[in-house]
């Protein structure tokens, strides 16, 4: 990377213990703007943790995690108060939960799933709101006339599409996805991987992927990174990671895949 | 004092202390929901125990006491707590807003203007206005204390995008001051208007839920909207069949089996001096 590009995201020594157990340990590393950053790893190997370290769900035990905001440049989103993290959660970050029921209000239609976040940042004209909720179910294949349909009349791949356009709308700069097609069958995992692909490159979005899923990672990820037991073994650029793998976990975990 | 084994207004000193110290801070701070250590009052949950316990703590020997339900004066639960406060304290009770100095209220606001020095204390069953659409307590009181109030639109959104305008009708929700989001009680949001810069001073009691809230005097009290939808005070496009009145708050009420029926002011004292000043409607007899 050239100097003069800033990193949206940059992440130093990043800690968090559940009493002596290690949730995630030592991990630094940056994210620049545009950039889609996977990692992978086996379950209890502290990828969620280190999402949500980031994403201001969990406060990491040491460590910082400083944000390219807008406004005042860079700053140290676990020292920020909480409303500053708040309005950061709900306009430059967005986080996509494994489970569409996590990251959606259930008893809310689909618009108003997709609006709330507007008037959550000050938007006060249904008329606008309702335009912004067409155009984005439109973006992520939902058929407009399902707007007023509340989520759990939806299948899970639409589900996770709502999710998804719920928090785009926003423009956000920076997405957090949690397992993004965990649940999924296949065939709507490809669509939606296909979908935010598009919706990656079109919009510049930077987005740190977590997921134990390799297809994915190698569809969407630009770089990637291996984590096992809290500690990250190997991280480089995902086509180099994959087929060139140099840590015995990683070997092992890519030479898990089933091939059919 | 008639009934001599009570304290004067029922509760003990040290309770109404306590009640008071949880009013000033509500006044101090319009619309912000003061935790408070309720009692169990000689009746169900539900029937006004927080409003009881405001009147209790608010009432002095020389207070005239009202009490309306819904508007009235002569029902069950009015009637009720006015025969308690005359029983425990022994203070003098109306029927007139106007001569009034303590009102006791559920799910209506006078229609004869409050003034200077008067104390309205409304009966409150849920203060949390978000509480239906965020379950958790802790969560709901970290949104009060960030202003994160993008839910409350979410609400009034989904009522345009289910009924084409806003149908909430009662416990409309209002800022507080430009601050604080507050639940007005079940009044119909024909009376939130007068919640606004009202000269009276304006308590919210909820006992089951343990909450004091209040409004100070000349407070800016504004009713959520959109842009596009703005906040109407509606009522039933009639005139009260008693008193003629067009500007009241009207109760539908079922005369026959035949689909006869007739409006009427919900307020009992406004329409009954309005008529004994000759003013009439056309159900009147």
């Amino acid at each position: 990377m050239s100097k003069q590009t800033h990193s949206l995201l940059s992440v130093r020594d990043i800690a968090k213990h559940y009493g002596s157990h290690i949730g995630c340990t030592d991990v630094s590393f940056d994210l620049y703007p545009g950039e889609v950053m996977g990692i992978v790893g086996e379950s209890g190997s502290g990828k969620s943790t280190l999402l949500n370290c980031m994403a201001g769900h969990l406060t990491p035990d040491d460590g910082q995690v400083v944000f390219d905001t807008r406004a005042d440049g860079p700053r140290d989103t676990v020292t920020m108060s909480e409303p500053e993290r708040r309005m950061l959660a709900r306009t430059d970050w967005a986080f996509v939960h494994q489970h569409a029921r996590d990251g959606l209000r259930m008893g809310v239609s689909a618009g108003g799933n997709v609006g709330e976040r507007l008037m959550a940042v000050g938007a006060r004209h249904y008329g606008d709101i309702r335009d912004k909720a067409t155009d984005w179910l439109d973006r992520v294949e939902i058929a407009p006339d399902r707007i007023d349909d509340r989520p759990a009349t939806f299948s899970g791949g639409m589900q996770q599409r709502l999710q998804i356009a719920r928090n785009l709308v926003t423009g956000p700069r920076l997405v957090f996805m949690d397992e993004p097609t965990g649940g999924l069958d296949v065939s709507v995992q490809a669509r939606l991987l296909d979908l935010l692909r598009g919706l990656v490159r079109d919009m510049g979005l930077s987005a740190i992927i977590v997921t134990h899923d390799l297809a994915v990672v190698r569809l969407l990820a630009d770089r990637l990174m291996v984590m096992k037991s809290g500690h990250v073994v190997e991280q480089g650029l995902t086509d180099q990671v994959l087929d060139d793998p140099q840590h015995g976990y990683t070997q092992l975990l890519v030479s898990s895949v089933l091939q059919v | 004092m008639t009934d001599q084994p009570y304290n004067f207004a029922y509760l003990d000193e040290q309770t109404k202390r306590m009640i008071r110290r949880a009013i000033l801070k509500g006044l101090a701070i319009p619309g912000y929901q003061v935790p408070f250590a309720s009692r169990e009052m000689p009746m169900p949950y539900g029937w006004g125990t927080g409003g009881v316990q405001v009147s209790a703590a608010v009432l002095t020997p020389t207070d005239r006491f009202k009490v309306i339900d819904q508007g009235a004066d002569d029902t069950t639960n009015a009637v009720s707590i006015r025969n308690f406060f005359r029983r425990t304290a022994d203070i003098e009770v109306t029927t007139t807003t106007a001569e009034a100095t303590v009102i006791q209220t559920r799910h209506r606001v006078p229609e004869t203007a409050l003034h200077a020095g008067q104390v309205l204390v409304y009966q409150v069953p849920i203060p949390e206005p978000l509480r239906f659409l965020e379950p958790r307590e802790t969560e709901t009181r970290k949104m009060h204390a960030l202003e994160d109030y993008g839910l409350m639109h979410v609400k009034l959104y989904e009522d345009i995008s289910r009924h084409g305008h806003i149908a909430t009708a009662y416990a409309y929700p209002v800022k507080v001051e430009g601050r604080y989001v507050m639940d007005p009680s079940p009044i119909p949001k024909f009376d939130n208007p007068k919640l606004s810069d009202c000269p009276a001073i304006q308590l919210f009691g909820a006992g089951r839920e343990q909450r004091i809230y209040a409004l100070p005097p000349y407070t800016s009290v504004i009713s959520l909207d959109f842009e596009d939808h703005p906040f109407e005070a509606s009522k039933a496009n009639y005139p009260c069949g008693l008193c003629g009145a067009e500007d009241s708050y009207l109760d539908e009420v079922i005369t026959d089996d035949a689909g006869g029926r007739m409006f009427v002011c919900s307020d009992t004292d406004f329409c009954e001096t309005r008529q004994a000043a000759g003013h009439r409607g056309k159900d009147a007899a």
